[in-house]
């Protein structure tokens, strides 16, 4: 059975993101005077293949940690949902 | 003088691989082989050096892919019998995402790539990597990398610095720890570190790239010469 997870991995909030300042002094140069920050992270959907829902999200959970995101500087969240 | 053979580890994207083998290549009784990283197979090296480079692109985050390269696996389990593992610039990155050292490389502060002729200095000289310098040394070592900021809990940095394991800083030219100096924003100014055994060393900066004047600097060759000599050569 498959099922699509929706994986976030955001930069801890202790991390500098460089690239987020960036983009938020380019805003502030557009007139958006408003926009106080910006963190960037990155959105991944991966399919998983597996017999029961706890089963891919023990899958998902593991690749997460072992690849998809650094612990040390980053957190990771996940929806999973079952694919028709 | 027995001869020493030094694995350079190619991945796709490696592109300082054959900077490396001509600085190795240029001590006497030191011999390069170029290994894949498809292949399962060290060829008997006495040291591997991961060489600097965009391992498969940079994708996910600098040496994430790299590090589950089949001949990684053989790296590391290298390494864990204590035999010398360096890494420069790339094979930094390679070495904190695989475990082999502590802590991380994220983006540098100032957000631009850094690429120039810097000073650092020898914060660690008793190390097989840096027992030809003398402590506090300053260096002339070019760096070239976007992503060296150094980064590590509180208590791994309390630890590295309390075993010693800071190898180099980024200084001013009078050996000094400045914020200026530290180009990349790397807590501590850390340019490199060992491990706790001391067998690996991974570092920013490109020792390979001043080992000969015409490069404009030799600073690096003693890291070499060091290595060299703890494994029965030059």
């Amino acid at each position: 059975m498959a099922f699509k997870a929706k994986i976030k991995v955001t930069l801890r909030p202790s991390i500098l993101d460089v690239q987020g300042k960036a983009a938020q002094h380019a805003l502030e140069n557009l007139g958006y005077s408003s926009v106080e920050s910006i963190r960037i992270g990155k959105y991944m959907e991966v399919t998983i293949d597996e017999a029961s829902q706890a089963e891919a999200e023990r899958v998902c959970s593991e690749i997460c940690q072992k690849l998809l995101s650094n612990p040390i500087m980053e957190d990771f969240s996940f929806e999973l949902e079952p694919v028709n | 003088m027995a001869d020493v053979t030094v694995g350079i580890v190619v991945f796709p994207g490696s592109n300082c691989d054959h900077d490396t083998e001509y600085a190795v290549a240029s001590f006497p009784g030191a011999k390069p082989v170029m290994l894949w990283h498809n292949d399962h197979d060290l060829k008997g090296c006495d040291a591997v050096i991961l060489p600097g480079g965009f391992s498969y692109g940079d994708y996910l985050r600098c040496g994430s892919i790299a590090r589950f390269s089949p001949l990684m696996r053989e790296v590391i389990d290298f390494a864990g019998k204590g035999r010398p593992v360096l890494g420069i610039c790339n094979g930094f990155q390679v070495l904190v995402e695989c475990g082999l050292l502590e802590g991380a490389l994220i983006r540098n502060a100032g957000r631009k790539f850094v690429s120039r002729q810097t000073t650092i200095s020898v914060a660690n000289n008793t190390t097989i990597f840096t027992d030809r310098y003398e402590k506090g040394e300053v260096l002339r070592v070019p760096v070239a990398h976007g992503e060296g900021n150094y980064i590590a809990s509180p208590e791994t940095i309390e630890s590295l610095e309390s075993n010693g394991q800071v190898a180099f800083r980024y200084t001013d030219a009078g050996g000094n720890a400045t914020e200026e100096a530290n180009f990349n924003g790397s807590m501590n100014n850390i340019a490199g570190i060992v491990n706790r055994q001391g067998n690996v060393l991974g570092l920013m900066p490109h020792p390979e790239r001043a080992s000969e004047a015409l490069l404009g600097s030799e600073d690096g060759r003693r890291l070499f010469e060091s290595l060299f000599a703890h494994l029965g050569g030059a």
